[in-house]
């Protein structure tokens, strides 16, 4: 949608700075959410023996994820160059509907809301909105 | 028809009895014009919204935020028939007010945002997923007039 101002990359680096030191336990309970509010997200974890909260591979996973947040963080100037990497593997390998993207980054904002609910201001949600939306957007480049 | 489970009932009573609705109504509506500024539109009349803070402290927002949050009592009384509850209020905003009806899963979704960060850790997955659930039947129901 929209490009990412100043004042967005400014947000997002400052909140980052902020609760990167929880960026595990923001992504394990951001992909839990997922997989009990959008059941249909479990499709892609079928090989998973557990997909409970707080099981190992939902641990695991989340951290993952969040790692990737992190980079994109780092990229953000020019995260369509920046994530090409990741890009394909999505797009060849994972192969995961980009529908889903925007599934998991609205329980990545619900879960920042829970945790840090004084510094998740709406300037701070817009901002983190507009970077999930433009990192989804940098994911999915490779597709087709 | 929608099937609740208990579950989601007692969560959704609960829930509504404990916000402060003069705090997350306003914190709403507030987030909605901040996060999606195009819902502005429909606020042509409501004065200063050119910043975040000035929609903050915007009188008319605050109680405007209230006034939408309290139009969701009459659906969690009526649990079992949210439609024919709602069936007014969407002719209203469709034929009188126009506003756009992919504008409510926005102002849903802050909502959830503005309770969970109200809540904390009491917002669990479970709960969530019964929240949105009533928040998605509730937009369901406000845009079924719609033609």
């Amino acid at each position: 949608m929209t490009s990412l101002t100043a004042k967005d990359k400014d947000n997002v680096r400052s909140f980052w700075a902020k609760v990167s030191g929880k960026a595990g336990d923001i992504g394990m309970d951001a992909l839990a959410r997922m997989l009990i509010v959008y059941p249909q997200t479990k499709t892609y974890f079928s090989h998973w023996k557990d997909l409970s909260p707080g099981s190992a591979p939902v641990k695991k996973h989340g951290i993952t994820v969040m790692n990737g947040v992190g980079f994109a963080v780092e990229k953000i100037d020019d995260l369509k160059a920046g994530l090409l990497n990741l890009s394909e593997l999505h797009a060849f390998t994972l192969r995961v509907d980009p529908a889903n993207f925007k599934i998991l980054s609205h329980n990545i904002l619900v879960v920042l809301a829970t945790m840090f609910p004084n510094d998740f201001t709406p300037e701070v949600h817009v901002s983190m909105d507009k970077f999930l939306a433009a990192l989804a957007l940098a994911l999915s480049e490779k597709y087709r | 028809m929608v099937e609740w489970t208990d579950f989601e009932r007692a969560t959704i009573q609960d829930i509504f009895s404990k916000i402060d609705y003069d705090t997350v109504g306003p914190a709403t509506l507030a987030r909605c014009l901040v996060v999606y500024p195009w819902c502005q539109r429909y606020f042509g009349n409501f004065g200063n919204l050119y910043n975040a803070a000035a929609i903050k402290s915007n009188p008319m927002v605050a109680k405007h935020g209230t006034t939408i949050l309290h139009g969701l009592d009459r659906a969690v009384k009526n649990m079992d028939d949210i439609k024919s509850t709602y069936a007014q209020l969407s002719e209203l905003h469709s034929e009188k007010l126009h506003v756009d009806p992919d504008n409510f899963k926005l102002l849903t979704d802050c909502l959830t945002v503005v309770v969970a960060g109200q809540m904390g850790k009491d917002f669990t997955g479970e709960v969530q997923a019964a929240f949105q659930k009533f928040l998605a039947v509730v937009v369901s129901a406000l845009g079924r007039q719609y033609h």
